[in-house]
């Protein structure tokens, strides 16, 4: 690409959306903090665990004033916030651990998982869509279609369970789940990389729908535009016409949403890293969620949001780059 | 196909008559089925335990000796009782506060959408797993939790559906006629947006019984006592793993069937509120 970037308006809609996305986290964590007053969940009896059930309501009271969790709910949150500015987010009752802890040992696993099921649905998705678009109404197409539909419709952790038994019990091809083998403790780049394999193909089958579907339309669309009857008017070739013509302008549209992905990739990471017990980030918030451990869930609650901000920067940015017209003022 | 006026791609009348038989089968089914084969479902034989299918038992039968045709069928009962129940409070609350932000516009309406964008970027499923976390266990956190991420979409299709009546001269001769702002929203405005309010009702039941099966799966849902679907699917992980599909298989396919029927369905209603438009079946 010869032409500049333009870097500065770029720049400019990044700091002005970053300094939106102060207000709406900060109201995520009220938010969160708000449910859990709410709600009958007590943190003095959830830190105690099991031995909180034998225990005397004094002893849990005097738990809760070591906790501060006597305390109203807004100046809890009031502690949590300006603790967390100095990344100090409290400690997991569940994991035994400072939660930044947690999620710093995590956040690599999950991203790993995610970027690899990622690029795999956008080239799988990309390269189906296209050839279901070919000929819309074909039986190819159809066949796709019918397939994508059904793979939407499909619980993610059904699909995963089923990859277990078919490739993992009865091909025996891949391990069926965890990091590493078991009897092993410190993971290889090798063991990582063949366990790593079924859990970001369920979860790129999971997200491959989305990007089938879009793709099919996109390009669908484009091949009944004018460009694409000159570049047919001209002699060019299927191939040219396709690829060169039909899918540079179909996909533009679809890559402008890949940001938007964000939300439905941590749903199918959240269902996906539990079927598979990987160690991610994801796993440890359905973990938090079963223990109500109230720091840590609200942690990750407040970084998924923040990931989902990021993602919507990310999509208006490419997007804004993409069709000139747009802008970046948003 | 090279024409630009080419006709919209139709679905084909072959599958909407199929979705339609499948929707009613499904809501029969889950209606009469406890009347229809008053058996206990919970039944437990051990001497016929994970039987793969057959004559006696078309799906099998799970680690107890359950049938699991009958334990679909009741799962199916119970997912479709909280997805119906869930989608209706959220069609309730959608199409209020859609309607209200549309009718009031100004301020009002900018408040309501920046609380809708607000839900928005908290991840559906995640802000589901903390509300029924924190709520747990029951069937009234599951449906509160799936009712609370899913009336957005409503809200925001019942606003832009509102601000377009809104500009449409009959609009215009009601309130020159003297109605109150109030009955112009009841009496005229939200009549016009039932419609769509409805169809995205419908497809919301599918996507609610989606969210409840992830998060009974997950060990967040409804009480084990309660089978949903998604309940089976997860008691089913331990037969899996000693290499018995069956206990897994079905419970999926009974929330895929009706979710594609739902959406085949959904695509022939928008297509006759929207000639126009090229229907294309999303879920």
């Amino acid at each position: 690409m010869t032409a500049r970037l333009p870097w500065g308006p770029m720049a400019r809609m990044t700091g002005r959306r970053l300094l939106a996305a102060v207000p709406v986290l900060v109201v995520v964590t009220f938010g969160v903090f708000a449910l859990a007053a709410a709600s009958p969940f007590d943190p003095a009896k959830a830190y105690a665990g099991s031995a909180g059930l034998g225990a005397g309501q004094g002893v849990l009271d005097q738990l809760g004033e070591n906790l501060g969790t006597d305390r109203p709910f807004a100046a809890r949150w009031w502690d949590w916030l300006t603790a967390a500015l100095t990344g100090d987010l409290g400690d997991s009752a569940s994991l035994r651990q400072p939660v930044a802890q947690v999620i710093g040992e995590r956040i690599g696993w999950s991203l790993l998982l995610c970027s690899l099921a990622f690029a795999l649905a956008v080239a799988a998705g990309t390269a189906l869509g296209v050839l279901a678009a070919r000929r819309r109404g074909g039986l190819l197409d159809r066949v796709v279609t019918g397939l994508a539909y059904a793979l939407e419709a499909a619980p993610p952790f059904w699909l995963g369970l089923l990859a277990i038994w078919f490739l993992a019990l009865k091909l025996d091809a891949l391990p069926a789940g965890g990091l590493t083998d078991t009897g092993s403790d410190t993971a290889t780049a090798g063991q990582v990389a063949s366990h790593v394999v079924l859990p970001a193909l369920v979860l790129a089958v999971s997200q491959l729908p989305w990007f089938v579907l879009y793709v099919r339309q996109g390009v669908g669309d484009a091949l009944d535009e004018d460009p694409v009857r000159g570049a047919r008017a001209r002699g060019l070739s299927e191939r040219t016409v396709l690829l060169g013509h039909a899918l540079r302008s179909g996909l533009l549209p679809v890559l402008t949403l890949i940001g938007s992905r964000v939300p439905e990739l941590i749903t199918g990471a959240l269902l996906v890293e539990t079927v598979f017990s990987w160690p991610g980030i994801a796993s440890a918030t359905v973990e938090a969620a079963t223990k109500v451990d109230f720091p840590l869930l609200a942690a990750l609650t407040v970084l998924a949001t923040a990931a989902v901000l990021v993602g919507n920067l990310l999509s208006d940015l490419l997007y804004g780059l993409a069709d000139p017209r747009v802008g970046f003022d948003g | 196909m090279a024409d630009t006026l080419s006709r919209p791609l139709r679905i084909p009348r072959l599958s909407l008559s199929l979705s339609g038989a499948v929707v009613a089968a499904v809501v029969l089914v889950a209606l009469f089925v406890p009347v229809l084969f008053p058996v206990d479902e919970q039944a437990v034989d051990l001497a016929a335990k994970l039987r793969p299918p057959s004559w006696d038992h078309p799906f099998g039968t799970d680690e107890v000796g359950r049938d699991l045709l009958l334990r679909c069928v009741h799962g199916l009962r119970i997912s479709l009782l909280v997805g119906v129940v869930a989608a209706l409070v959220a069609t309730v609350v959608g199409t209020a506060v859609g309607a209200l932000a549309g009718a009031l516009g100004g301020w009002a309406d900018r408040v309501v959408m920046r609380v809708v964008d607000l839900f928005s970027s908290v991840p559906h499923l995640l802000l589901g797993i903390f509300v029924v976390a924190m709520f747990r266990p029951g069937i009234w956190p599951v449906i509160a939790s799936v009712a609370l991420t899913h009336w957005l979409s409503t809200a925001r299709i019942v606003r832009a559906e509102v601000l377009s009546l809104r500009s449409r001269p009959y609009i215009d001769a009601a309130v020159v006629g003297g109605a109150s702002r109030w009955r112009v929203t009841v009496r005229h405005l939200l009549p016009g947006v039932l419609p769509q309010a409805g169809l995205a009702a419908v497809l919301m039941v599918p996507h609610a019984i989606w969210h409840e099966s992830a998060l009974s799966f997950l060990g967040l849902g409804l009480p084990a006592h309660q089978a949903s679907l998604g309940n089976m699917v997860q008691a089913a992980r331990g037969s899996l793993l000693a290499g018995d599909w069956w206990p897994t298989l079905f419970p999926g396919l009974f929330i895929i069937v009706p979710t594609l029927a739902v959406a085949g369905l959904a695509a022939s209603w928008r297509d006759r509120l929207n000639p126009r438009r090229r229907s294309e079946l999303t879920l």
